[in-house]
């Protein structure tokens, strides 16, 4: 039985219906953090698009990247707004920077929830397995360094 | 070539309403409400809804023109057009996309409305429960990422600090919004006053710059407003308001999916607004009355910077309660209270304070009234804003 950082009970995450990220979602049940880098002009990009928004490739590959990066914004919900959450009280959403790519994703900071959060802390991706979900996944979460 | 430009070529003439509900607690049919605004409107324009011909709305309106048109016995539709986006994103659009059909003859007589019963269909501050998530949402709702507040707030949180900008000038926002709407009789909120203690005091909805009272309401109600040709503007019942410009759309790739658009903390706005302004051939100093609608007031504080009336820098002096209330402050905000504090009719109700402003028939009238802007759906994308004027702003 795995730890998660949220209760149980949110909507689990799917490639489906069109599989455009399938390869993202394959990638974190192996503890790899893959996104899309194109065969084209080489560029990195993030979320998952069918184009290359620089150069109108449709050659896009996926490429590993370190999970590493910087908080660039973040939210501290309390209200909770899905049945799964009631009760929990408040949990961090942060935006960050990968370092070296251009990209930014988003995540749970994990630790204490009532931490304080600094623009610009350095964190690094924890993969986080939902082993008994259906379907089972795997989340990239980010703790401080 | 002729200048391309909707400057003074069509205005709004008739303003309907209905009452405004908490969410759940309409009495009518979400249809019905929208047929009840616009027969409003027609009646305040002194016109027939038969002689109707197109309608406009956004949002994912679900009361469809077609519709609309049988049951109000349209003689001809000519236009039936749709604002793509959620939220009010698109709600100065729509009364654009009037203007511009209007404007280049396709059609005569358009209602630019919207109808949003809340209560009779999903709540917009609701997570859905479902069992699993695709796209763009399966980067986000397992974070418990999944409201509209909690999609913008990241973006608030950069700016603030980004900009040295104080939860004052957020509070002022909405002390000024329910300032207004005590003289309201048609704001959910009159009779339910907000203090700076109250607002400080009020719980969290999302830490660090979301309070209760940052937060837009949850309404149900309808509001409609009649756009014709200028050139007869003057033959109906009541005063004009002529549109000076609209913009409307996102600035380079701010539908970028799962939060990289490129402009993070902003609210979509810094394309438009200086066209828009150019249209208008005025500056924003030259605007009279600010009409900017509040999904959360930390959009509120970004779009009035993205469109030249506040400087981001300046925004902890400019933004106090007493500059934004009418009819004494040097920028009247939202006079009517606003999505905040008189009804979340995604913004339309905004469109319409500002044609009563212009009218001078405002209850919180402000003393300069020759230009109103009105700001929709800031940090949602595509967003829309317009200014109207009067006949002496032509």
């Amino acid at each position: 039985m795995s730890t998660t950082y949220l209760p149980k009970g949110l909507a689990a995450p799917t490639a489906a219906p069109d599989g455009l990220s399938q390869p993202f979602w394959d990638g974190t049940r192996q503890g790899k953090l893959m996104i899309q880098k194109c065969r084209g002009c080489g560029a990195h990009q993030w979320g998952p698009e069918w184009i290359c928004h620089r150069c109108h490739s449709f050659d896009l590959d996926w490429a590993e990247v370190k999970g590493r990066g910087r908080i660039y914004s973040y939210e501290k919900p309390h209200h909770p707004v899905h049945p799964a959450l009631v009760g929990h009280g408040p949990y961090i959403i942060v935006l960050v920077e990968l370092d070296g790519v251009n990209v930014r994703m988003l995540g749970n900071l994990l630790g204490d929830p009532a931490q304080t959060v600094e623009l610009g802390a350095e964190v690094e991706a924890v993969f986080e397995p939902h082993d008994d979900a259906d379907p089972p996944y795997t989340l990239v979460q980010w703790k401080r360094v | 070539m002729a200048e391309r430009t909707l400057r003074g070529t069509v205005a709004i003439v008739g303003i309907g309403e209905t009452t405004y509900y908490r969410h759940g607690k309409s009495p009518d049919s979400e249809f019905k409400l929208a047929l009840q605004a616009i027969v409003r409107a027609c009646e305040d324009a002194g016109i027939s809804p038969h002689d109707v011909d197109g309608f406009a709305s956004y949002g994912g309106d679900r009361s469809d023109g077609p519709r609309l048109a049988a049951a109000l016995g349209v003689k001809a539709l000519r236009f039936s057009n749709m604002f793509w986006g959620g939220g009010g994103g698109g709600v100065c659009g729509a009364v654009g996309n009037a203007g511009a059909a209007v404007a280049t003859g396709m059609a005569d007589c358009v209602i630019a409305f919207r109808s949003l019963a809340q209560g009779q269909y999903a709540r917009y501050g609701r997570g859905a429960p479902v069992a699993t998530v695709g796209g763009e949402q399966s980067f986000t709702v397992p974070y418990g990422l999944m409201s509209p507040a909690q999609m913008f707030a990241m973006k608030v949180t950069r700016f603030m600090a980004t900009h040295g900008i104080n939860d004052s000038a957020l509070r002022a926002i909405s002390l000024a919004c329910y300032h207004h709407a005590q003289n309201n009789p048609n704001a959910v909120m009159k009779g339910r006053p907000l203090t700076p203690e109250g607002y400080d005091a009020s719980r969290w909805i999302i830490e660090p710059h979301f309070h209760l009272y940052d937060c837009c309401q949850e309404n149900d109600g309808a509001a409609a407003v009649v756009v014709v040709p200028a050139d007869r503007a003057r033959d109906y019942k009541n005063t004009p308001a002529y549109l000076l410009a609209c913009g409307q759309g996102g600035d380079h790739r701010s539908a970028a999916p799962v939060h990289n658009m490129p402009d993070y903390p902003g609210s979509h706005f810094k394309a438009l607004a200086p066209r828009m302004y150019d249209m208008a051939k005025l500056s924003p100093a030259e605007i009279d009355i600010v009409q900017c609608y509040e999904n959360f007031t930390g959009g509120v504080l970004m779009s009035l910077v993205e469109h030249g009336l506040v400087k981001a820098e300046e925004a902890n002096e400019v933004l106090t309660p007493e500059n934004l209330k009418a009819p004494l402050g040097s920028m009247p905000l939202n006079t009517s209270g606003g999505n905040l504090a008189e009804c979340y009719m995604h913004g339309l109700e905004l469109v319409i304070e500002a044609v009563r402003q212009i009218r001078g028939t405002a209850i919180n009238q402000s003393k300069k009234r020759d230009t109103a802007i009105v700001i929709g759906g800031p940090m949602v994308t595509p967003v829309s804003s317009l200014i109207l004027g009067s006949e002496a702003s032509l």
